[in-house]
């Protein structure tokens, strides 16, 4: 009985927790948790499909919540990391939380814990990033359409600010990566997925998606943002080290350079 | 309609130009939430939407209404005699182009100043016009900063506050002599009167609000003033002094010091093509954050004997080199103000050695790993460790050894003005 299972899950957060849930129960000894996409057999484990069920995970939520605030919010952003065995590591942790009478979240000296806090820490920044570095194009339409493709899946963590900030226009931000999008319709935020075959990063090749006027408004940021510079001062290592040769590709300002 | 875009390139070109040597970029603290379905949200942090290729952020749209002037400030590329394109918006262009750029999260709002045409108060109008507009017709929640133009009459004071997050009124030059000198339009009254109307609004509408809920907020993110260093030979000590003085008596929320930027050929001032004083700028920011978070007084720092900030090392370990008599510190006994002036160790080090002491007696391996800059700190502290590098060393001895292992150190600290202490 107690032969090493691999589990299989849809790749969803709740998913993840509902594996959690059933390798309590079954007291399940796992070699590895993975992403139905991904899922290789291994050859000396048996796999189990699990099939995602919200009340379970909601326990588990519930219950890392209750050990700790700041793990559910490292969990979760370390899980958006997708990083290679996430979710084994996660898996540990939490094992680890529910056999501790004390919270150890914030036991930096511990491996497992170290690597979890850098993994969110990592999606934390490219959350914020993020942020700044949407560039929103107004197609004709009336949308403010704008295109990512961040390091981590990060779109759930950033429709809360846009949302909040952009409450009187549509707007969808779509993943080129992941191929899917939020979409605020002036009502409420969706998930959708789409296929998009053009990739409008904002490049020098106008598209007829979007209005006329949206080019002229790129021109004039970027007008604005060369005679921002004070020529005296320059120092283009800081620079690059605020922003990043690999999130250039989206910033209007950055074509023309 | 791509007619009046390329006017309106033209304007933004000239304009956007005039308004950057304002150093201020800050678009935090203030707390307007988007609670109407409407647009915009500025209750969180401010966001750098890009990096201008000398490292500052760039995060409001900076502009000036317009770049016509009547006066003739000496340090100023807009003022009167200087031969340059005058380009003026017109309230709705303004309006319009803040509303497209925050559309699309360019920015997080808009700062605007103005060069003064016909007069302080008929330029105050229009700034406070623009204000008004975006929140008024556009609903706008995004952060608005708005210069206060010096000799504005209180009434307008008044109405800016209401629709402007901040307020700042420039004092540029340090000294009533330097002003005399460099402005002599202008009498050192018009920049302190709308300062101490702001701050006395602040205070009456704050008082206010505990009593009827209803109340406007009047510029929630405060006032804030520049100076700019270098122009007119004034010391480090003048310029802190008077900083210090506007913290105190006009509850400025920060002061910037900008280092002088040679726009014009002028015998009363250094030379175009006279190096920036970079290095001299990040020693006041240093000083600035030792008496706002440090515990610090200015005369601690600079007094007569000491005009003049080290430029070779920063404030702190200047003032700990001036005054050994008060190490070395024992790491698990010194109160937080104690620690806080240690060399190497930052308040967020502070904070956590405070912590950690609570559960051991810390060591050099712990202070490591808590992150305190050790090859600054050693010669100031003891610890749970018999090893110690004091030695009655004098300060220059100690100044040597820490300069020398720390080369290249300080050139990096030469423009980042955000790092201000490892
Ligand atoms: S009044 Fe202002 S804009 Fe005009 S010259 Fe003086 S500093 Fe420049």
């Amino acid at each position: 009985m107690n032969a090493t299972k691999t589990l299989i899950y849809d790749g969803s957060f709740n998913g993840f927790l509902t594996a959690v849930f059933v390798a309590f129960e079954e007291k399940i000894l796992v070699s590895d948790i993975q992403k139905n996409v991904v899922a290789q057999s291994g050859l000396f484990s048996e796999t189990q499909t699990i099939f995602t069920q919200i009340d379970k995970a909601k326990r588990v939520w519930n219950g890392i919540h209750k050990k700790s605030h700041s793990a559910i919010k490292d969990i979760y952003f370390a899980f958006l990391s997708e990083n290679n065995g996430v979710e084994l590591l996660l898996y540990r942790f939490i094992c680890k939380m529910f056999a501790g009478t004390t919270s150890i979240a914030t036991d930096y000296s511990d491996g497992i814990v170290l690597k979890i806090s850098q993994l969110a820490r990592s999606v934390g920044r490219e959350k914020h990033r993020m942020e700044a570095f949407v560039r929103f194009q107004l197609t004709k339409d009336e949308i403010y359409f704008a295109n990512i493709e961040p390091d981590f899946d990060v779109l759930p963590l950033i429709s809360k600010h846009f949302r909040s900030r952009y409450a009187d226009q549509q707007w969808l931000i779509y993943d080129v990566k992941r191929k899917y999008g939020i979409y605020f319709d002036l009502d409420q935020v969706e998930i959708i997925s789409l296929d998009l075959n053009e990739i409008h990063t904002n490049s020098l090749n106008k598209s007829a998606h979007f209005e006329d006027e949206e080019y002229n408004y790129q021109d004039l940021w970027n007008n604005y943002f060369r005679s921002t510079n004070i020529k005296s001062r320059i120092n283009l290592k800081l620079h690059t080290q605020h922003v990043p040769k690999r999130y250039w590709k989206y910033l209007s300002e950055k074509k023309a350079v | 309609m791509s007619l009046s875009f390329d006017r309106i390139k033209e304007k933004l070109n000239i304009l956007a130009d005039a308004a950057k040597y304002d150093v201020s970029c800050s678009s935090s603290g203030s707390v307007r939430k988007n609670t109407t379905q409407s647009l915009g949200d500025s209750s969180g942090m401010g966001i750098c939407h890009s990096y201008t290729e000398d490292g500052r952020c760039v995060s409001l749209l900076k502009i000036l209404l317009t770049n016509h002037c009547i006066f003739d400030c000496a340090y100023c590329v807009t003022r009167k005699s200087n031969d340059v394109q005058r380009a003026a918006f017109k309230i709705q262009e303004v309006v319009d182009l803040t509303i497209n750029f925050y559309r699309r999260n360019y920015i997080e709002g808009l700062f605007l100043s103005s060069g003064i045409f016909k007069s302080p108060d008929y330029t105050m109008e229009r700034l406070v016009a623009v204000a008004k507009k975006l929140r008024l017709e556009e609903n706008f929640n995004g952060y608005i900063h708005l210069k206060s133009i010096p000799g504005a009459s209180d009434e307008l004071m008044r109405e800016a506050g209401l629709y402007a997050d901040r307020l700042s009124v420039n004092i540029e030059v340090p000294t009533i002599s330097g002003l005399k000198l460099l402005a002599p339009d202008k009498k050192h009254e018009d920049f302190t009167k709308p300062m101490l109307k702001v701050k006395n609004e602040i205070i009456q509408y704050k008082s206010e609000k505990k009593i009827i809920k209803s109340t406007p907020k009047y510029a929630p993110a405060g006032q804030s003033t520049q100076m700019i260093v270098g122009a007119t030979g004034e010391s480090d000590k003048d310029i802190m002094y008077s900083a210090t003085h506007y913290y105190k008596n006009y509850n400025m929320k920060r002061v910037y010091y900008s280092g002088y930027v040679p726009v014009a050929e002028d015998s009363r001032l250094p030379a175009i093509g006279t190096q920036v004083p970079m290095l001299r700028e990040n020693r006041l920011y240093q000083t600035d954050w030792l008496l706002r978070f440090y515990g610090f007084g200015v005369r601690e720092l600079l007094n007569n004997d000491h005009p003049n900030l080290d430029m070779d090392v920063d404030p702190k370990l200047g003032w700990a080199l001036r005054n050994m008599e008060y190490f070395p510190v024992d790491i698990n006994k010194a109160d937080k103000s104690v620690l806080a002036r240690v060399p190497g160790l930052g308040m967020k080090s502070v904070h956590k050695i405070i912590s950690a002491r609570k559960f051991r007696k810390l060591n050099w391996e712990h202070l490591k790993k808590i992150g305190v800059a050790l090859n600054r700190a050693k010669y100031f502290i003891v610890c749970d460790s018999s090893k110690w590098e004091h030695r009655d060393m004098e300060g220059t001895k100690i100044k040597g050894l820490i300069l020398q292992n720390s080369t290249g150190k300080f050139r990096k600290e030469y423009s980042s003005q955000l790092q201000l202490f490892s």
